[in-house]
């Protein structure tokens, strides 16, 4: 135990421990997606996983496939329809706010009934 | 191109000049017009056929053409006439014509309604003059889906529920025709989807055992046959006149014709393994529908039940396998869409002016309704069969053919169905008794009006044409013998 | 004889005429058609059997002759359906009968039917069924026939329900078409069998003695009844319905709500007799094939004519007294018909059908009279009933006479025709069976009463007292009495035998004298019964009554025939079969389709929480999907 700490302190960031990050990013967000009411705080949700899913990409080709760029690639495009989407989702966000003074969730059912 | 597409074309263009019109005036003009010009068309056609034929050009269809429409599927535009497809084509021309005098005062959407009604027309004439499996499915669905509007908006009583009923009935046994055509078209290994071609190449008996039975269903739910039929006394009761006139005259129609023109002739064999059940059922209509006429109280139902009834005197026919009966079940259908068109017509005109159709409210009407009385007792007499009209001539035809064979089976069951004319004379004198006959109960009913001058034009074409088919039936029924041939060659083999 | 076809077309001109027009015309000209054409027409039928009977004969034989024959509608390369005319002596006797009564009853409705509403429309009735009983009469073959039995018979409801606004002669007119229609339903299926096993529906051709047609049906039968039986049989019952032969008798005598003139055209003279004109007409056929068959219809006849009798007896409304007093007559023509042979000029076999033929011709004569005689009654009256009538004889000279010469003819008092027609009856019954014979004799008797306990109870007994005086009838309605009545006084010596036979060739008449005496005694007595009973207001008739109280109210509600009908129709027909398949199509075949919409719409409103637009739940249920997926991946 001791040594596996040392270990890890010691040497070089192991790739365990930026996937350990971006799982807990992703399941966070996965858990702020199921469980909130508010659409701002879903969109956050979808955000961090968005992000979590940013660090796998530039991890995986930092350590896996170090002469390659495609991953920060990736990772840079995603950040850019992240931004587009929320812009996007913001502005549906606000209106909806404006015509129904709610941005719960639940309550957006008027289209259905 | 072929001449016989202005059939199509007509209402096509009919509907270009709706959607331009401006006001009533042009939209009626326009109708009028193109209604009186299609009949016409129809007339020359008729003429044109009959002198083809005493020229002695004896092919199985006249006037054909065939055009590749989507190689891919090998579906072809053809059309082709034989004396069958013409007398359906005049029998939808002049319900048609009729149809539009007696909606001449239709509201709302007036322009919308017309719209929808020459869709319906379009519909029937392209059924009735196509030879292709496909594009006869085609106009089939056209001549059903605008009932739904037709009905839903222009309709009476519970007019959604009873639109969404009929359509989803009558989508039900469109689905079950297209997988029919589909199974047709691909066991018969034919190389398109043209009738006579798939004829030429039979299909297997193996494929004809399931094929036959559900083709024939679905076009016999469409001809109201027992236990499919309440569609139709709903349908009647909530559409508007027109509308009635045009279900009953025609589209029921498209029943009996795609009975004779694809499941008889394209699975003769099968035809015959599976008769029985379909004669037990038509018989069971027929004397079904007589019966439960009786009993009924709103004249549209009375009506309605009545065209179980008749309606089933066509399967019931065509089923019998013999020119004569075959030749019967033809002229049963043109029959039968010009009288119960004329009865609906009438019903629409007195239930416009007395406000309710139950035969219990009403009495007396003929001393204020003369016209209308006395054209309803001619429709009541046309239905029950009197010499003279056509409703005699299609029956005693059915009668005899059936009677042709000689099978107990068959007599027992020709013998029920020649019962009908006692049950039908019995709820046809009820109707005709109660609320035309005796004295006017209801006050409201002395000062009613008689018919318009565009009533009048409606019902006085319509039994003109239940006249000329009941005194002078021998070129119609020529016309139709030669051409029930090529069905009956198919079944004998 | 071309000129034959326009007897057939100028009625239906006129019908078509009047019914166009309708009230565009005066009544006037509406009568004035009416009868100029009828007077046409008679011209000619008597033109035609004048020429028919001087010149178509040939070795002693009288030709059948087709002077028109054109195909209406084919079915098949064996039957087809034919218009046309056939000439032989039957058709030429009934085409005058039909015209003469005709033309009396279209002069005599000139005055009869005056004022009322929808006089033009009358006469168009009236001419449609001129039209149609001649159509029928001159048929070439069993179709059409039929169609012109259809046409009369629609005719006969249109006139019945002349008056449309009172509910009983709607219903009156409902029921004459409904049961003769019921009766029309055997006549087809008769033609169909008939047709289906000979292959023909010529008269000439199956009249024409040729068993090779009717070789099919040998051997052929039904539950030991051979099949040419069972389809005589059915045709006979379309004789029957129309004929008003018990049980099928019941239409007539409500059918008398129609106008009067109606009735004695129609209900006596024509439209009623055309039962036994189809025996005739087919009776070569039924003579050699179904001979059982045409002893059944004596029988049926014989028993008719007797219920009838009874019946009119105890009934109170004069037309009623007549209309049954038709049925029992149409009996005797029955019977007459059934007991006969064929040919017999040494053996009298042909006598039968010939006393039939001689009957039917005279009973049109004499019977219209009585109609209209009754009809002038009721006129002077306003009523029809005869308690309100009696001691008319003072006010109404012309009718008292006419009326009593029709009277003594139908009861056989020599030398009026319904004495020789009458009598010959009897004798080829008593040929046939002394019993029969001996029934036919009461019947005979029974007649002459009733008809003078109707004479004496118009013309005689108490006076009524009247609103008005009544007074006789104007010229139009008396000059057709009058005609009628000098018809009836001589044409018991028209030479019928030579004329009307079953096999067309001459027939000399014996009378025999006993029966003649022994009729003529029999009438005798009945109508001095009915002069004791009657003459003078008494007792004895509601003592009788009295007395056989309960057979007297069984024949004054006709033996409860018609409840009998009403039960069937009503509790059995309507209410057990009719209501509940209506009941049954709503509630169990429509039932059944709304429910499967029902069902379909129960299902998706239960499955609709899967499609809830929530996307955190679809995400939820992704998630947990995922996360299974992945479980069995790892541990399985």
């Amino acid at each position: 135990m001791g040594d596996l700490l040392i270990n890890f302190l010691s040497g070089p960031v192991p790739i365990e421990a930026y996937l350990g990050v971006s799982l807990i990013m992703f399941f966070a967000g996965v858990y702020g997606f199921l469980s909130r009411k508010s659409l701002l705080m879903i969109l956050i949700s979808v955000e961090l996983m968005l992000n979590a899913a940013d660090i796998n990409f530039i991890v995986f080709n930092r350590y896996l496939y170090p002469g390659h760029m495609e991953g920060f690639f990736f990772a840079l495009f995603t950040i850019a329809i992240a931004a587009c989407e929320t812009a996007v989702a913001i502005a549906i966000i606000i209106n909806i706010y404006r015509n129904l003074s709610s941005v719960q969730a639940g309550e957006l059912n008027q289209m259905k009934e | 191109m072929n001449f016989l597409s202005l059939f199509v074309l007509i209402p096509a263009l009919m509907m270009i000049g709706l959607f331009v019109s401006k006001n009533r005036k042009q939209i009626l003009f326009i109708m009028t017009f193109g209604a009186s010009l299609q009949l016409i068309f129809t007339s020359v056609v008729t003429y044109m056929y009959l002198a083809e034929r005493a020229a002695g050009n004896m092919a199985e269809m006249l006037f054909t053409a065939d055009t590749v429409w989507y190689a891919p599927f090998n579906i072809h535009y053809s059309v082709g006439i034989d004396g069958v497809s013409v007398v359906m084509l005049l029998l939808s021309a002049i319900i048609i014509f009729a149809g539009i005098f007696a909606s001449w005062k239709i509201e709302p959407l007036t322009k919308e309604f017309f719209i929808w009604y020459n869709l319906l027309s379009l519909g029937v004439f392209g059924f009735f003059i196509c030879l292709d499996l496909f594009t006869m499915f085609l106009y089939y669905e056209i001549a059903l889906v605008p009932m739904f509007l037709l009905i839903g908006i222009w309709g009476s009583g519970k007019k959604e529920f009873v639109a969404m009923k009929l359509i989803l009935m009558l989508m039900a046994c469109s689905a079950l025709l297209l997988m029919c055509i589909l199974g047709i078209y691909y066991q018969s290994g034919a190389s398109s989807m043209n009738i006579l071609e798939i004829a030429k190449h039979g299909i297997p008996l193996q494929a004809q055992y399931y094929l036959f039975p559900l083709t024939f269903l679905a076009f016999a739910i469409k001809g109201a046959m027992f236990p499919f039929h309440t569609w139709l006394p709903d349908g009647h009761a909530s559409a508007p006149t027109a509308v009635s006139m045009f279900q009953a005259g025609v589209l029921m129609k498209l029943g009996g014709y795609g009975c004779f023109r694809i499941a008889l002739y394209l699975m003769p064999q099968a035809a015959h393994e599976f008769a029985w059940i379909f004669i037990i059922l038509s018989v069971i209509s027929v004397i079904y529908g007589a019966f439960a006429a009786v009993a009924q109280k709103d004249l549209k139902y009375i009506n309605a039940y009545s065209s179980v009834s008749h309606c089933g005197l066509v399967t019931f026919a065509l089923l019998m396998f013999n020119q004569t009966a075959m030749t019967g079940a033809i002229l049963q259908m043109l029959s039968h869409g010009l009288m119960a068109a004329l009865i609906f017509a009438l019903i629409g005109m007195i239930y416009g002016r007395t406000h309710t159709r139950l035969i219990n409210e009403m009495s007396g009407l003929m001393k204020v309704l003369p016209f209308l009385g006395v054209s309803y007792v001619i429709g009541g007499l046309a239905s029950l069969g009197l010499p003279g009209l056509s409703g005699f001539i299609s029956e005693m035809t059915i009668f005899v053919g059936a009677f042709q064979e000689a099978d107990t089976f068959y007599r027992v069951l020709t013998i029920i169905a020649c019962s009908t004319i006692v049950i039908t004379a019995v709820y046809i004198l009820r109707m005709v008794g109660k609320i035309l006959f005796g004295a006017i109960q209801d006050e409201h009913h002395k000062h009613l009006e008689d018919a318009t001058w565009y009533e009048r034009i409606s019902v006085v074409t319509l039994i003109a044409a239940i006249f000329a088919v009941g005194s002078a039936p021998f070129w119609i029924s020529a016309m139709i013998g030669e051409s029930v041939m090529p069905v009956i060659t198919q079944l004998a083999k | 004889m071309q000129y034959t076809l326009l007897i057939i077309l100028l009625p239906l001109l006129s019908f078509i005429v009047l019914g166009l027009m309708d009230s565009k015309l005066k009544p006037k000209v509406a009568g004035a058609i009416g009868v100029s054409v009828l007077g046409i027409i008679t011209l000619l039928s008597y033109i035609s059997a004048f020429e028919y009977f001087y010149l178509h004969k040939i070795e002693g034989v009288y030709e059948k002759l087709v002077p028109l024959h054109i195909e209406w509608i084919r079915f098949n390369e064996f039957l087809h359906i034919d218009l046309g005319i056939l000439l032989d002596p039957i058709s030429i006797m009934m085409l005058v009968v039909i015209t003469t009564v005709s033309l009396m009853v279209n002069i005599y409705s000139l005055e009869y039917m005056k004022g009322e509403k929808g006089f033009q429309r009358y006469y168009a009735f009236l001419s449609l069924f001129t039209f149609s009983m001649l159509g029928l009469v001159v048929a070439t073959n069993i179709f059409q026939m039929y169609i012109f039995w259809e046409l009369v018979g629609v005719s006969s409801y249109l006139l019945i329900g002349f008056y449309y606004t009172k509910p009983s002669a709607v219903a009156a007119s409902k029921k004459a078409f409904i049961v003769t229609r019921f009766a029309d339903l055997g006549f087809l299926i008769g033609i169909l069998f008939l047709s289906f096993y000979t292959k023909t529906f010529d008269f000439n051709i199956l009249n024409s003695g040729d068993a090779s047609i009717f070789a099919s049906t040998a051997g052929v039968s039904f539950m030991g009844i051979s099949v040419m039986s069972w389809t005589m049989g059915l045709i006979f019952i379309g004789g029957a319905g129309k004929s008003a032969m018990f049980p099928l008798h019941i239409w007539l005598p409500d059918a008398m709500e129609g106008p009067t003139p109606v009735s004695a055209l129609i209900h006596a003279a024509t439209m009623v007799v055309a039962g036994v004109f189809l025996v005739a007409r087919l009776f070569p056929v039924y003579h050699t094939y179904a001979p059982d068959v045409l002893h059944v219809i004596a029988y049926i006849g014989a028993f008719t004519s007797l219920f009838a009798a009874v019946i009119a007896c105890v009934q109170t409304d004069i037309k009623r007294v007549l209309a049954f007093s038709t049925i029992s007559q149409i009996g005797f023509m029955m019977v007459g018909l059934g007991v006969s042979g064929i040919g017999g000029h040494e053996g009298h076999e042909g006598l039968g059908y010939m006393a039939s033929m001689f009957h039917l011709f005279t009973h049109a004569m004499f019977k219209a009279l009585l109609f209209l005689g009754a009809g002038s009654v009721i006129h002077a009256v306003h009523s029809n009933e005869m308690n309100h009538m009696g001691g008319l004889r003072k006010y109404m000279p012309i009718t008292n006479i006419t009326f009593l010469i029709a009277c003594l003819a139908i009861a056989g008092i020599f030398p009026f025709s319904g004495f020789f027609s009458k009598d010959e009856i009897l004798a080829a019954t008593f040929q046939f069976s002394p019993y029969l014979g001996a029934t036919m004799s009461f019947i005979a008797g029974l007649t002459a009463f009733y008809m003078f306990r109707l004479y004496f109870n118009i013309f005689w007994g108490k006076e009524h007292k009247h609103e008005h005086t009544p007074h006789e009838s104007p010229f139009t309605m008396a000059f057709p009495l009058v005609f009628l009545a000098a018809v009836t006084v001589v044409a018991g010596f028209l030479p019928f035998g030579k004329l009307v036979t079953a096999d067309r060739s001459e027939y000399i008449i014996h009378l025999d004298p006993i029966v003649a005496t022994v009729s003529i005694i029999i009438a005798v007595l009945s109508i001095t019964l009915a002069a004791l009973m009657y003459m003078k207001e008494k007792e004895t008739p509601k003592q009788l009554a009295t007395t056989f109280s309960g057979i007297f109210k069984m024949a004054s509600n006709r033996f409860y025939i018609d409840e009998v009908y009403i039960f069937i129709t009503k509790k059995i027909i309507f209410n057990l079969v009719s209501t509940p398949i209506a009941w049954f199509d709503r509630n169990v075949i429509d039932a059944t389709i709304n429910n499967i919409g029902v069902v379909t719409q129960w299902t998706s409103h239960k499955t609709k929480r899967f499609q809830s637009g929530q996307v955190q739940q679809y995400a939820y249920v992704f998630l947990v999907g995922t996360l299974i997926i992945a479980a069995i991946m790892l541990f399985v």
